[in-house]
C-alpha cells in the first residue's frame, strides 16, 4: 500500500482512511536495523582501516596521540611508491591477472563438461566419480603441498615451471574443478532434461546439444563458477607462497607479504595501500554480481 | 511413408521390466493413442521410439527401417513434451527454426515453414516474444509449431495436455485433432486421459504393466472390451462390476447379481455364455445402461427398483448410486425422474451392453 | 484391425543383443559419460591423487630436500608424537582452534542471518556488506587485522585508552600477538570474521526454504516470536546447520592464511596449527618426511566429517532443501 494515500473507496462508495502501520511492528522493524548495525561494523572495519591508513602520510600514521580512525588529509604517496619502488603493478598485479583467467578458463571448462556427465549421463561408476569430486573437493591444500612441490619439479625437467606463473596455472585447478564440478552439477540438476532430449529430436549430437542448450540455460550456474574461480585464484596464498621464491613471478598476496614486510619497521602505508589495491578489483566484481556469488555459495554447500 | 512397428520389444531399468515384449504396427498416417495408468510402460515406449531410450530387446521399424542403434537426431521425428521444453534462451522463431537450422535448411525456406505453422496455429503475432513471456496454452502452441515446422516422419506427443487447466484442455484438445486433419502425418500419442485418447485417436492402445492389453478404435474399446482392466479404464464414470452366478432356466441363461435381483441374458449370448453355467463371474455394465425408468418394448430391457444412496448432479444427467448385493454402483439417470436420498427408484437396465468376466484369467467372454 | 494376443506377463529374459549394446548394457546407456570425464580425472589424478600418494611414501619415508629417501617405517609418526613437544601442543592449537572458531560462526552467523532476513530495505547494502570478508583476499585483509592488532598501532589499544568509558579502567596496552593465549584469541578472532559469511549466506538459504505457511500457522497459534524460533526455525534449519558446520570444520581446520600473516605460528609456538607446522618443517627445515608427517593428521579427521557429510547430503536430498 503506497503511503501517500490516506484515503480508499469501499465498495459502498464511501472513503475508508487507511490504517497505520502498528507502531510496535515499526519499532521492531527498527530494532533489526540497529542490531545489525555491528555485524555490519565489524565485517568492514580492517577494509576502512585499511583505506584510511593507506591515504595517511607516514608522519600522520606514527603521530601516536591522533585518533588513528581518521585522516587530516588525503595522501597518495603510498600508492605512488607501490607504482614507482615495488613489482606490485609491473609484475604482481600483471601476473595475479594472468593466472587467474587462465585457471578460470581450464577450471570451468574441465569442470562444466566433468559436471554435466555426473548430472545428466547414465554410465556405471558414475556415482563413485561423484563421490570422488566431493572427497577431493575437501582435501585441504595442506595435505598436498609439499608433495606437490616434487611433482613441480619432476615437470620442470621437461617443462620449465618452476617459479612462474605456469605452476600455479597447473596447480590451482585442483581445488577449483572440484568446486566447479560440484557447483554446476547441482545447476544442471535444475535444468528439465526434456529440453535436452528436444535438441537431441531436433538434430544436435550431445555436445551440441550441450552447448547450444544446456549451457545457454545454465549461464546464472556458470556465471557463478565464474566468480567463484576468479575469487578463490585470486586470493589463493599457500601454493604460491611454496612454488615461487622469484621476486617477479609473484602473485600479489605473497608479493605483499614477502617483499612488502622488511625488518621490524612497518611500512604501514604502502602495505595498506597494497591491501586495499590488491582487494579492490574483487570486491568490485563482488559489487556487480554479488546475487550470484550468494546463489553459488549455496548451491555449493548444501546442494 | 512412415508406418512404425514395434517387434517384441523389452525395456529392463536394471532388473525391472518397464517394457515387456510388446508388438504394434502402427500405420501410416495414424493417429494412435497410448494410454494406461502412470508406470504402464507407455512412456518408455514413446521414448524407446524417439530413441531417448534404448532398447533392451526387440525392434523399432519407423518406415522401412530398423532404428534400434539410430541417435535420435537421425531418426527424423518430433516430439511434443509435457512440459513444452521450450528453449527458454530462443525467441518463438528461433525455437521453431531450430531444427531447421541444424539440418542446414536454406533461410528463405525455414521463414517460409515457420510462418506457415505459425499461421495454423494461430501464433503469428508471438514469434519475437520468449517462452517465459507466453502462456501455457501459447507454449503449448508453439511446442506444436516446432514439431510441425520440421515436417517429421513422426510425431510424438508425451501428455502434452496435462499441464492445462481444464477448459483450455478441451480446447487444444480440438485444435489437435485440427491440425492432424490438416497436417497429415503418424501421430503416437501418450497420455493417462482415456477421455483424450477417445476423442483424438483413430486407434487406441491400452497398456499395463508393461504390456499391451488391446488394441482397437474408440468405439471397440468402448463397446467391446477384451480385458477386465480396459473394461474397467475406458469410460467415465467407469463400469459397474458386480459379482454374480450365472444360472440356466427353460432353455435360456439368466445372471443373478443379488438374491432377489436376476436378469436373463440376451438370447443372441447364450452360445457365448454357456460354459459359464453355475459359476461365480462378474457382471459389467455401464452407468448409462442402468436409467431412470422408461417405457420400453425392446426385450433387453429389464425394470428393478433400489434404494438411492448418494445423489451426483452433473447438469444434463444426474449420477445415483444404488446398492446391488454387496456392491455399490453407478447409473445414470435425467434429473427430473430422480428420486430423494434414502427413497425408492425405478430404474431401467438395458442387458444388451452387458459384459460377462471370468474372474480369474480377467478376460471378457 | 488386429488386436495384439497378450504376452506372458512373466518376466522372459530377452536375448542378448548386439556387441555395442552388450557394453552399453555393462557400463550404462551414455558411454560418453567418460569422455567427458577424462580431462577432470587426468587433472585430478595427476595433481591430487597422486600428490596424496606421495605424501603418504613421505610420511613413512627419511624424505629430505635434495637428497635419496628410503623407507623407514612409521618412525617420524613416532618421533612427532613422543618426542615432539610442539606437535602435541599444535594438536591442542587446532582443536581449541577450530572448536571457538566454529562455535561463534554458528553463534554470530545464525543471529545475523535472522536479522538480514527480516530487514525489507536496504537488504543488498546489509547483505553485501556481510559477506564482504569472505569475498576478500584473506591474505590482505588479514593484514589489516595484522596493523589493527600491532602493539604499536593497534587501534584497540588506542580506543582502550583514549575512549570513555574505557579509558576510565586503565586497559591496556595488549600485545595481543606476542602473549599465547592473547595470540590464540586474536586468529580465532580474525578466523570467525573471515568465516562468518559463508554461515550467513547458507544459513540464510535454509531459512528461505521454511515455507511462510508454518509461521502464519504458528502466530495464529499465537507463537511468540522465541517460541517460533525454537519451535520452527532451528528444528528445520538443523540439516543445513549440521552440513555447514561439518564443511566449516573442515576449512577451518586447515587454516592457513591467517596464522601465516598474523603470528607464522609463534609466540613460542602456541598459535600453530597443523598447516603451519608442516609448513615449518616441510619448507623453513626441509624436512619434508616430518611436514608430510604432519599434514597426514588431518586425514583421518577429514575422513570421519567425509563419511557424516556424505551421509547427510544423500539422506536430505529426499526432501530437497
Amino acid at each position: 500500500m503506497s503511503s501517500d494515500t490516506t484515503t480508499l473507496t469501499g465498495s459502498t462508495g464511501r472513503e475508508v482512511g487507511v490504517n497505520k502501520v502498528p507502531i510496535w511492528r515499526r519499532r521492531k522493524a527498527a530494532a533489526n536495523y540497529i542490531a545489525l548495525l555491528p555485524y555490519v561494523f565489524f565485517a568492514l572495519f580492517p577494509f576502512y582501516i585499511m583505506g584510511i591508513t593507506s591515504i595517511k602520510t607516514d608522519e600522520e600514521i606514527n603521530n601516536l596521540g591522533q585518533s588513528p580512525f581518521w585522516a587530516t588529509g588525503i595522501a597518495t604517496e603510498h600508492y605512488v611508491y607501490l607504482a614507482n619502488n615495488t613489482s606490485f603493478f609491473n609484475h604482481w598485479f600483471v601476473n595475479t591477472l594472468i593466472v587467474t583467467v587462465a585457471v578460470t578458463i581450464i577450471s570451468v571448462s574441465i569442470g562444466t563438461l566433468a559436471a554435466y556427465a555426473l548430472a545428466r549421463l547414465r554410465f556405471r561408476g558414475v556415482e563413485v566419480f561423484g563421490v570422488a569430486v566431493f572427497i577431493t573437493y575437501l582435501i585441504p591444500q595442506t595435505l598436498l603441498f609439499i608433495p606437490l612441490i616434487d611433482v613441480i619439479n619432476t615437470i620442470d625437467e621437461v617443462v620449465p615451471i618452476r617459479d612462474t606463473y605456469w605452476s600455479l596455472i597447473l596447480t590451482y585447478p585442483t581445488f577449483l574443478i572440484p568446486f566447479v564440478t560440484w557447483l554446476l552439477m547441482g545447476y544442471f540438476k535444475t535444468i528439465p532434461v526434456e529440453v535436452e532430449e528436444c535438441a537431441y529430436l531436433d538434430g544436435c549430437s550431445r555436445l551440441g546439444a550441450l552447448i547450444r542448450v544446456v549451457l545457454p540455460m545454465a549461464i546464472p550456474g556458470i556465471m557463478c563458477a565464474i566468480l567463484f574461480s576468479i575469487t578463490l585464484s585470486w586470493n589463493e596464498l599457500l601454493y604460491s607462497l611454496v612454488f615461487i621464491q622469484n621476486e617477479t613471478a609473484k602473485t600479489i598476496s605473497v608479493g605483499v607479504i614477502t617483499e612488502l614486510i622488511r625488518g621490524d619497521i612497518y611500512y604501514w602505508g604502502s602495505l595498506m595501500a597494497a591491501c586495499f589495491i590488491g582487494a579492490l578489483p574483487i570486491i568490485m566484481i563482488y559489487g556487480f554480481f554479488m546475487d550470484y556469488f550468494t546463489s553459488g555459495l549455496t548451491a555449493g554447500a548444501i546442494k | 511413408m512412415a508406418e512404425i512397428q514395434l517387434r517384441d520389444l523389452w525395456k529392463y531399468y536394471d532388473d525391472v521390466a518397464a517394457v515387456r515384449g510388446i508388438n504394434l504396427d502402427i500405420e501410416h498416417n495414424e493417429f494412435i493413442a497410448l494410454v494406461g495408468p502412470s508406470g504402464c510402460g507407455k512412456t518408455t515406449t514413446l521414448r524407446m521410439i524417439a530413441g531417448l531410450e534404448d532398447i533392451t530387446a526387440g525392434d523399432i521399424s519407423v518406415g522401412d527401417r530398423i532404428v534400434n542403434e539410430v541417435a535420435p537426431k537421425d531418426r527424423d521425428i518430433a516430439m511434443v513434451f509435457q512440459n513444452y521444453a521450450l528453449y527458454p534462451h530462443m525467441s518463438v522463431f528461433q525455437n521453431m527454426s531450430f531444427g531447421l537450422k541444424l539440418r542446414k535448411t536454406a533461410k528463405e525456406e525455414i521463414e517460409r515453414r515457420v510462418n506457415l505453422a505459425a499461421e495454423i496455429l494461430n501464433i503469428e503475432e508471438l514469434l519475437e516474444r520468449r517462452p517465459k513471456q507466453l502462456s501455457g496454452g501459447q507454449r503449448q502452441r508453439v511446442a506444436m509449431g516446432r514439431a510441425i515446422v520440421r515436417d517429421p516422419q513422426v510425431f510424438l506427443f508425451d501428455e502434452p495436455l496435462s499441464n492445462l487447466d481444464a477448459k483450455l484442455r478441451v480446447q487444444m484438445r480440438t485444435e489437435i485433432k485440427k491440425i492432424h486433419q490438416r497436417v497429415k502425418t503418424t501421430v503416437v500419442y501418450v497420455t493417462h486421459d482415456q477421455v483424450e485418447a477417445m476423442t483424438l485417436a483413430d486407434r487406441i492402445v491400452v497398456m499395463n504393466e508393461g504390456v499391451i492389453e488391446q488394441v482397437g478404435s474408440p468405439e471397440e474399446m468402448y463397446d467391446a472390451p477384451e480385458t477386465l482392466f480396459v473394461a474397467a479404464f475406458i469410460g467415465s464414470p467407469s463400469m459397474n462390476f458386480i459379482p454374480c452366478r450365472v444360472e440356466a432356466n427353460n432353455g435360456g441363461l439368466s445372471v443373478r447379481l443379488s438374491d432377489d435381483l436376476t436378469f436373463p441374458v440376451p438370447g443372441d449370448r447364450n452360445d457365448r455364455y454357456g460354459s459359464c453355467v453355475g459359476k461365480e463371474m462378474l457382471f459389467g455394465i455401464r452407468p448409462e445402461h442402468i436409467t431412470d425408468k422408461r417405457p420400453h418394448t425392446d426385450p433387453t430391457h429389464h425394470d428393478f427398483t433400489s434404494d438411492v444412496i448418494v445423489l451426483e448432479p452433473m447438469g444434463i444427467d444426474t449420477m445415483v448410486f444404488i446398492n446391488i448385493g454387496e456392491t455399490e454402483i453407478t447409473t445414470r439417470s435425467r434429473p427430473r425422474a430422480v428420486s430423494q436420498v434414502g427413497e425408492t427408484m425405478d430404474f431401467t437396465i438395458d442387458m444388451a451392453h452387458m459384459h460377462l468376466i471370468d474372474p480369474e484369467t480377467e478376460k471378457v467372454l | 484391425m488386429v488386436s495384439v494376443p497378450n504376452v506372458d506377463r512373466a518376466a522372459v529374459a530377452p536375448p542378448p543383443g548386439p556387441f555395442r549394446s552388450r557394453m552399453k548394457k555393462r557400463l550404462g546407456p551414455d558411454i560418453d559419460g567418460y569422455g567427458f570425464l577424462l580431462p577432470a580425472t587426468i587433472v585430478m589424478v595427476s595433481l591430487v591423487v597422486y600428490p596424496f600418494c606421495l605424501a603418504v611414501w613421505f610420511s613413512v619415508s627419511d624424505a629430505f630436500v635434495g637428497e635419496p629417501a628410503s623407507y623407514v617405517g612409521l618412525e617420524n609418526f613416532i618421533y612427532i608424537l613422543t618426542e615432539d613437544d610442539i606437535f602435541i601442543e599444535t594438536i591442542w592449537n587446532t582443536l581449541l582452534f577450530a572448536f571457538w572458531s566454529v562455535l561463534f560462526k554458528v553463534v554470530l552467523g545464525l543471529s545475523c542471518a535472522l536479522l538480514l532476513q527480516r530487514i525489507l530495505k536496504l537488504r543488498r547494502f546489509f547483505r553485501g556488506s556481510v559477506l564482504l570478508p569472505f569475498v576478500a583476499p584473506t591474505a590482505l585483509s588479514t593484514l589489516g587485522w595484522w596493523l589493527i592488532l600491532d602493539p604499536t598501532y593497534s587501534h584497540i589499544n588506542w580506543i582502550l585508552a583514549n575512549v570513555w568509558p574505557f579509558s576510565y579502567f586503565g586497559w591496556g596496552p595488549y600485545n595481543f600477538l606476542g602473549n599465547p593465549t592473547l595470540a590464540m584469541a586474536s586468529v580465532i578472532f580474525v578466523n570467525i570474521w573471515r568465516g562468518i559469511p559463508f554461515f550467513i549466506i547458507t544459513i540464510l538459504a535454509g531459512l528461505m526454504a521454511i515455507p511462510d505457511h508454518l509461521y502464519d500457522a504458528a502466530e495464529i497459534d499465537g507463537a511468540s516470536t522465541w517460541r517460533k524460533f525454537y519451535s520452527i526455525t532451528l528444528p528445520l534449519l538443523r540439516p543445513v546447520l549440521a552440513i555447514i558446520i561439518l564443511f566449516s570444520t573442515i576449512f577451518t581446520l586447515g587454516e592457513f592464511n591467517i596464522i601465516y600473516v598474523l603470528t607464522r605460528g609463534g609466540p613460542m609456538n602456541s598459535t600453530h596449527l597443523f598447516s603451519t607446522y608442516s609448513f615449518t618443517y616441510g619448507i623453513l627445515n626441509h624436512e619434508i618426511a616430518l611436514g608430510a608427517a604432519v599434514a597426514l593428521f588431518l586425514f583421518p579427521i577429514l575422513v570421519v566429517i567425509v563419511v557424516f557429510l556424505l551421509r547427510m547430503v544423500r539422506r536430505d536430498t529426499s526432501h530437497e532443501l
